[in-house]
């Protein structure tokens, strides 16, 4: 099977508070998954699981404390920055703030084609602009001359979109991208997402906390919580039929647009965050409702339910 | 019938007058909102940023400070069963009613609470500025007693909020609000920016305090996930005005203005993949409104006179009202 990015055993260490009382936090703890071309992979879970973090590696804002990260099975050498960030573009979640208010918004795709050496001439660099603005549904046109005040958070969210499509990238890291944007506007820029899958065959990593978004557009997820991946296969398998308790947790905890499917039964929550993650063995195991003596103790490993990777030592009979 | 309206607004026209290099600059933020909310009941706002329901809340709050102005129409409560208009409140009489009769749950939790006291001195200060304690002891005994009840851990109050997670810090928020028991509870997007599983337990409070207190929530938020889960009644704003209001099964089972319809059917579902649209367009400016309906750019179902005109309110059932020219000229007047 032809993998387009692969992320072994990736770990980054946070050390939190002074000399005297110093506490180390894994924020992504020896994590594991890889992306297929053509295909949108969702990375969800609460805020402080360390999906962000995750990102923020493969886009080389963070250096990892120790794994590796395979592009197109190449490793990133420091000498191969540009080929790799060629091939990996990025989005982010406030499209108010990934763009300066004093500069115009058409800076950013010139700056990029500079960046990437991806034109010779002013003409053929706009003729790009405009072809990878028209994919979003907009055109060189719109934005020429205007700055990001002038236009609507989902309207720089399509700009953030093409721009990340100028130098042609097999995969596009999306950081929460409609967290910020308009309810009424949201299904454009997930749908989107699904277009450029199908027309272009690029690969999305969308790094979410809405479940149901990741349902409609995504292939497969996998469930992060204090670091780990707990669950993890396509999404008919993983929220469907949730399998960690966590997992079903999460799922149950969404709130429905449904009247029919109001919330039943009451949930504990966790006082306060660090305890999870210092915490021995399964780190949810303080919430757990099937918790056992050995989720105290030891971390669980991955077993193959069905398919699916479920980290949760209930499915120790299966094979590991 | 007895008349159970505890909050009333009547043709309510609420705009933020701006001066803008010598010019005057009109933000309409609230324009022509009836809304008549009932005792025992939790009432739902649901709209997108920008569509003026913040600004609504402050009016039904009564903290309307310039540059926001109430240009027309007014806000009563019904304060021991007689209405009282707000606008002609004192500041001490208002200063009363606020967390007494009136009580407000914001959205960031951690700009509410002081990072530098323990969550028991802001107890503390709350419960000595509204109650005349006699002893030190008191103030703390009755905030015990309160979480107790609340079914939050008593030793919460010894922390800063920096050690609570933001669940915990919004339910203690939550619990602020209601230590006075308050008739009306008025919440601002209190559970957007929490993840879902803590969003449940806040949501679960809420519903808990309602169920104790009889009294009235209006919750405003965009997610309509929430109001599916908690409200008895919704009302769609769009562009600083309610469109369609109706109960909550009502709104989901039958959206009739054709925002609230792409609203609803634009979300995603489980075990249902098939294609969902967002509605066209972007929401326009509150500074630079549409004429007639404010909705009709965004439209599929235009027609020449929602270019000119906004219709009034159309009951198109019991307790469900829509302002759409698709279903009638509509009528405007005393919300029942």
């Amino acid at each position: 099977m032809e993998k387009l990015l692969e992320v072994e055993h990736l770990t980054k260490t946070f050390t939190l508070g002074s000399v005297i009382s110093r506490v180390r936090i894994t924020a992504v703890d020896d994590i594991s998954f890889y992306i297929k071309p053509a295909e949108i992979f969702a990375l969800a879970g609460e805020s402080g699981c360390g999906k962000s973090t995750t990102a923020r590696i493969i886009m080389g804002f963070e250096h990892a404390t120790s794994g590796t990260i395979i592009h197109s099975g190449k490793k990133e050498a420091k000498n191969e920055k540009v080929w790799f960030t060629e091939g990996i573009q990025a989005i982010f979640q406030d499209p108010f703030a990934t763009f300066n208010p004093l500069r115009m918004v058409e800076q950013y795709f010139f700056e990029t084609i500079q960046n990437y050496k991806l034109a010779k001439s002013k003409r053929e660099a706009i003729e790009r602009i405009d072809a990878k603005l028209r994919l979003v549904g907009l055109t060189y046109e719109d934005l020429a001359g205007k700055y990001p005040s002038e236009f609507s958070g989902g309207q720089l969210q399509r700009i953030s979109i093409a721009r990340a499509l100028l130098t042609d990238p097999q995969l596009i890291i999306a950081d929460e991208p409609v967290s910020m944007v308009d309810a009424s506007l949201r299904m454009s820029i997930v749908n989107l997402f699904k277009q450029l899958r199908d027309e272009l065959g690029v690969s999305v990593l969308y790094i979410t906390h809405d479940l149901a978004t990741a349902y409609y557009v995504c292939d497969r997820i996998a469930i992060m919580f204090r670091g780990k991946i707990v669950e993890m296969g396509t999404v008919e398998q993983v929220l469907m039929a949730p399998k960690h308790p966590y997992t079903q947790l999460l799922r149950a905890s969404i709130p429905e647009a449904d009247t029919a499917h109001r919330w039943q039964g009451e949930i504990r929550l966790s006082d306060t965050e660090q305890d999870e993650y210092l915490r021995q063995g399964c780190r949810f195991a303080g919430r757990c409702p099937m918790v056992m003596d050995v989720c105290r103790r030891v971390t669980p490993p991955q077993f193959d339910v069905d398919g699916a990777l479920v980290a949760c030592h209930l499915y120790a009979e299966t094979k590991q | 019938m007895k008349n159970n309206t505890i909050l009333r607004t009547e043709r309510l026209h609420a705009h933020y007058i701006l001066d803008v290099y010598g010019k005057a600059k009109v933000i309409k933020a609230v324009n022509d909102v009836d809304l008549a909310i009932q005792e025992d009941e939790i009432y739902g706002i649901a709209g997108e940023s920008g569509c003026g329901k913040s600004t609504l809340l402050k009016a039904l709050a009564a903290a309307v400070e310039p540059p926001l102005r109430i240009i027309s129409g007014r806000v009563t409560y019904r304060i021991a069963g007689a209405e009282v208009d707000v606008s002609t409140l004192t500041q001490e009489e208002k200063r009363k009613l606020r967390m007494e009769y009136i009580a407000y749950v914001p959205q960031g939790s951690m700009s509410v609470l002081n990072p530098v006291s323990r969550i028991r001195d802001t107890y503390r200060d709350f419960i000595e500025s509204h109650i005349s304690v006699h002893q030190k002891g008191e103030a703390f005994a009755l905030a015990k007693e309160h979480l107790t009840e609340l079914g939050l851990p008593v030793k919460i109050l010894d922390a800063y909020p920096h050690q609570l997670s933001g669940g915990m810090r919004q339910r203690v928020t939550i619990a602020l609000a209601t230590l006075l028991k308050p008739r009306i509870i008025i919440g601002d997007e209190p559970t957007t920016a929490l993840d879902v599983v803590v969003q449940r337990g806040v949501v679960q409070l809420l519903k808990d305090v309602q169920a104790k207190l009889k009294n009235t929530i209006v919750l405003v938020t965009h997610d309509m996930g929430v109001h599916a889960n908690i409200a008895d009644r919704i009302g769609i704003m769009y562009a600083g005005k309610i469109v369609e209001e109706a109960p909550t099964e009502k709104i989901f089972s039958a959206p009739t203005h054709p925002y609230t319809h792409y609203l609803i059917n634009s979300l995603p579902k489980f075990g249902d993949k098939s294609p969902r649209e967002s509605v066209p367009g972007s929401p326009p400016s509150l500074a630079n409104l549409p004429t007639g309906c404010p909705f009709h750019p965004r439209c599929p179902h235009v027609m020449d006179i929602c270019k000119q005109e906004m219709p009034g309110y159309t009951q198109v059932a019991s307790n469900h009202k829509v302002a759409c020219w698709l279903v009638g000229e509509g009528t405007h007047g005393k919300a029942a």
